[in-house]
């Protein structure tokens, strides 16, 4: 023990030594202040998420596709997240915004590119590219190190839960209606049979002729190739939104 | 404890009460599995049937092999409790050993992509959660796990609160390592970094560590010395702060019972920031805090020296904590998060390199007196060099967090590199170190070869400098390729150039990764020999009490 004076600053704190509950609120009130003053104001301040044209809820086929990136853990190794840095600017395309991922439960922005960044890989390669790149990724890139999936398109996409799925994501604050909700499993046919239908719903959704009948690359495509893809960068003002 | 003396014993109330509650969860259990939406679903279903129809026939045994009462003193010395130290010590091992083992094969699939390929349970993606979970929460949970309810009952001179309550604890927490460990390989993840578990993991974990907190609690209030000891305030700080965490960033909402999916009710930006508000600080309470109460305990215990400052460890212990939970958007820089709080958390990230070499200080400088030691014991020497890698990990990470550093730095592979010396240098090191000294200590016997430890430090040793080297010179090359332009003005590599370019480091890494696992297989079977060759000395006592300040 220090061989401190009576009135000592380090005797004090011998009130924290003798009592465990002391302890522990003296320990939530140290680690509470810096989470409290980090994260609470990002809810609030209207600068968090910029007001931009174009952004809106994954179509049903989209949904399904951003599960299965999330299933098989494609964050690990491909960010959604461009900085603005000259290279960055000039290899992946515009620098991310706040609005792009405000629908994205959870956000998939990764923390690491063994692959590259994939936040504007949209519509940068066609459908058949993905196609062979996923069945065996060295077919098309011989220097690749990402691992192949060929059994994505051995497995047909099971959407009966979907209409579920946008439910609750409807519950947590994304703006899907109960029109949308209602025709989910339809919107997916739709969207796999050249079905132009599903973009009344869904500005932009591609609506591409595979038979109506989805396999799980399907879905991940058709995800992919909407990435980045929703703001306008030529009507963008990337100074309307300094406040 | 009731005094009443009965004739015959009969079932405490926690017995029934926990069998009873077993029972429900078996029959809740059996109705998932029956409706469940998958059948990977199904399947953890039906692994929560056997769990807890186990946990029932566990309790009954041990209620029928249990004295009626259970002393809490013997011949005037504490009656420790030394079961769940046990088990959660030898998983320990077993997980320390599953969790490199993957690492270095995700390691070889990076440097070999056609290694193993086209299976679903088998790609990066899958593994590589399984990997971090495996050394961050198997590994180090239950070497905290089993050291805290060592400490806390050593520096309290009390038997561990509860009689079933830490065992709960222990078989609880690894029960949820099982379903979150299998959960990755079939595909279902949360897809936050260090907290993929889906909801109903976590609704288990949250019934395991508020236990665990109790259990905790519980034992300090039993204490028979009037001051806590430093090493648990940080074993409070971790057990309360990981609790605090979890609840936060694991805020969702399930699809059905009858799914194991769920969406955060946070998305994009704010999603990042919860999410690196808790990962940043899974790296601060769980793999710092815990880890300093083990080097608090751990390095006077054998060095034979005490802790070189108390003043110091207040310092640290305060500031430590406080400065931490800051640190978080620094894993954010120029993304789409305000640029008010990157610059917070880098400024933090700053003033915590000083906390951080405080500790260290006082970790290293009690040896003072004792620097021979090294010579003759790799124990020893284990836990001291952990505390300078420690060192080493706190000055690379604030400066990592420094905009411009981070510039080139985030993304690659320097990331990689920083994360595995603190975590193979620190904590595991501090790790094995405190193995070595715990199991022979609770099991009663003489650790079977000091030379056989001599090997696993250098072979880990070697491993670790193989590994952040390849990794230091990986990412800052590929940073630099990216960045690089030709004299015309267009970017120089194409993507998967740089890809290319790491191949050879890719490759030294494994090697490292494979003598850190060469390192631990001698450690398992150095403690496999301690626990069965036969010991013709007596072990020269049980360890002394420990005082508690």
């Amino acid at each position: 023990m220090a061989t401190a004076q009576p009135s000592s600053i380090w005797q004090k704190h011998a009130v924290f030594e003798k009592n465990s509950i002391v302890l522990l609120l003296g320990i939530l009130v140290a680690v509470a202040i810096g989470g409290l003053v980090e994260i609470v104001p990002l809810f609030f301040l209207k600068g968090t998420i910029e007001e931009v044209k174009g952004v809106r809820p994954y179509s049903p086929l989209e949904l399904a596709g951003f599960n299965i990136y999330v299933r098989e853990g494609c964050y690990l190794c491909h960010s959604q997240m461009i900085r603005p840095l000259r290279d960055e600017v000039e290899r992946y395309g515009h620098y991310s915004l706040a609005a792009e991922s405000m629908y994205d439960h959870p956000f998939q922005w990764g923390s690491k590119r063994s692959g590259p960044d994939l936040a504007r890989v949209g519509g940068k390669y066609s459908d058949d590219w993905h196609r062979d790149h996923m069945r065996n990724p060295r077919a098309v890139v011989p220097a690749s190190i990402m691992p192949s999936y060929p059994f994505l398109e051995k497995t047909p996409l099971d959407y009966s839960h979907i209409a579920d799925n946008m439910k609750t994501l409807s519950i947590v604050g994304v703006p899907y209606t109960q029109e949308m909700i209602d025709n989910a499993e339809k919107d997916i046919v739709a969207q796999t049979s050249g079905d132009a239908a599903v973009a009344k719903r869904y500005s932009n959704a591609i609506s591409r002729d595979i038979g109506g009948k989805p396999t799980e690359l399907d879905a991940l495509i058709a995800y992919l190739q909407r990435l980045g893809t929703q703001v306008d960068f030529k009507l963008y003002d990337d100074k309307a939104n300094i406040r | 404890m009731a005094q009443a003396s009965l004739p015959a014993k009969s079932m405490r109330v926690g017995e029934m009460g926990l069998m009873a509650a077993m029972a429900g969860l078996a029959a809740f259990s059996l109705l998932v599995a029956s409706k469940a939406w998958t059948p990977e679903y199904g399947f953890h279903a039906w692994l929560f049937v056997i769990g807890s129809v186990a946990a029932i026939g566990a309790i009954f045994k041990y209620y029928s092999s249990r004295p009626a009462e259970t002393p809490q003193m013997i011949d005037g010395l504490p009656n420790y409790n030394y079961g769940p130290v046990k088990f959660s010590a030898l998983m320990g091992v077993f997980w320390g050993i599953a969790g490199f083992t993957v690492g270095l094969l995700v390691a070889l699939e990076l440097a070999f992509p056609e290694l193993i390929n086209g299976l679903p349970w088998t790609n990066f993606g899958r593994l590589r959660p399984l990997h971090t979970s495996a050394v961050i929460f198997a590994f180090g949970g239950n070497v905290l796990l089993a050291t805290s309810l060592y400490v806390v009952q050593r520096t309290s001179r009390a038997r561990l609160a509860g009689e079933l309550a830490p065992w709960f604890v222990v078989l609880g927490y690894n029960f949820f390592i099982l379903i979150a460990g299998t959960g990755y390989l079939l595909g279902i993840t949360r897809s936050h970094e260090y907290a993929e578990p889906e909801w109903y993991a976590i609704l288990w974990l949250v019934v395991v560590w508020v236990t665990y907190l109790l259990v905790f609690l519980g034992t300090l209030w039993k204490r028979a010395e009037p001051h806590i000891y430093v090493a648990n305030w940080f074993y409070l700080a971790f057990i309360v702060t990981i609790a605090m965490l979890v609840l936060g960033n694991n805020t969702e909402v399930p699809v059905s019972i009858y799914s194991s999916k769920s969406y955060p009710v946070w998305s994009g930006v704010q999603d990042a920031m919860i999410q690196w508000w808790y990962g940043h600080n899974a790296v601060g309470f769980f793999l710092t805090a815990g880890f300093l109460a083990i080097m608090y305990y751990f390095v006077p215990k054998r060095a034979d020296r005490p802790v070189y400052s108390y003043r110091l460890s207040i310092v640290h212990f305060w500031a430590l904590i406080f400065l931490y939970i800051w640190a978080g958007p620094h894993h954010l820089h120029y993304t789409a998060l305000p640029d008010w709080a990157q610059t917070l958390g880098m400024t933090f990230s700053i003033i915590l390199w000083m906390p951080s070499w405080g500790g260290m200080i006082n970790g290293l400088m009690t040896l003072s007196g004792a620097w021979d030691k090294l010579r003759t014991d790799p124990v020893l020497r284990m836990l001291v060099v952990s505390v300078a890698f420690y060192g080493m990990s706190t000055f690379e990470g604030p400066l990592m967090s420094v905009k411009a550093v981070n510039a080139l730095s985030h993304y690659t592979d320097w990331g990689i590199g920083h994360v595995h010396s603190g975590s193979l240098g620190w904590v595991g090191f501090v790790s094995f170190g405190a193995l070595y000294c715990l199991i022979p200590w609770v099991f009663n016997r003489k650790l079977y070869s000091l030379k056989l430890v001599d090997w696993h430090f250098w072979l880990a040793t070697i491993g670790i400098v193989f590994y952040i080297s390849a990794m230091w010179v990986a990412g800052i090359m590929q940073g630099l390729m990216w960045r690089a332009y030709t004299p015309e003005g267009f970017l120089q590599y194409s993507f998967v150039e740089t890809v290319e370019a790491m191949h050879p480091m890719y490759v030294i890494r494994a090697l490292g990764g494979g003598l850190f696992v060469l390192g631990s297989l001698i450690m398992a079977y150095n403690f496999y020999k301690t626990l069965t060759a036969s010991q013709t000395e007596e072990v020269a006592g049980r360890p002394a009490l420990a005082p508690a300040e």
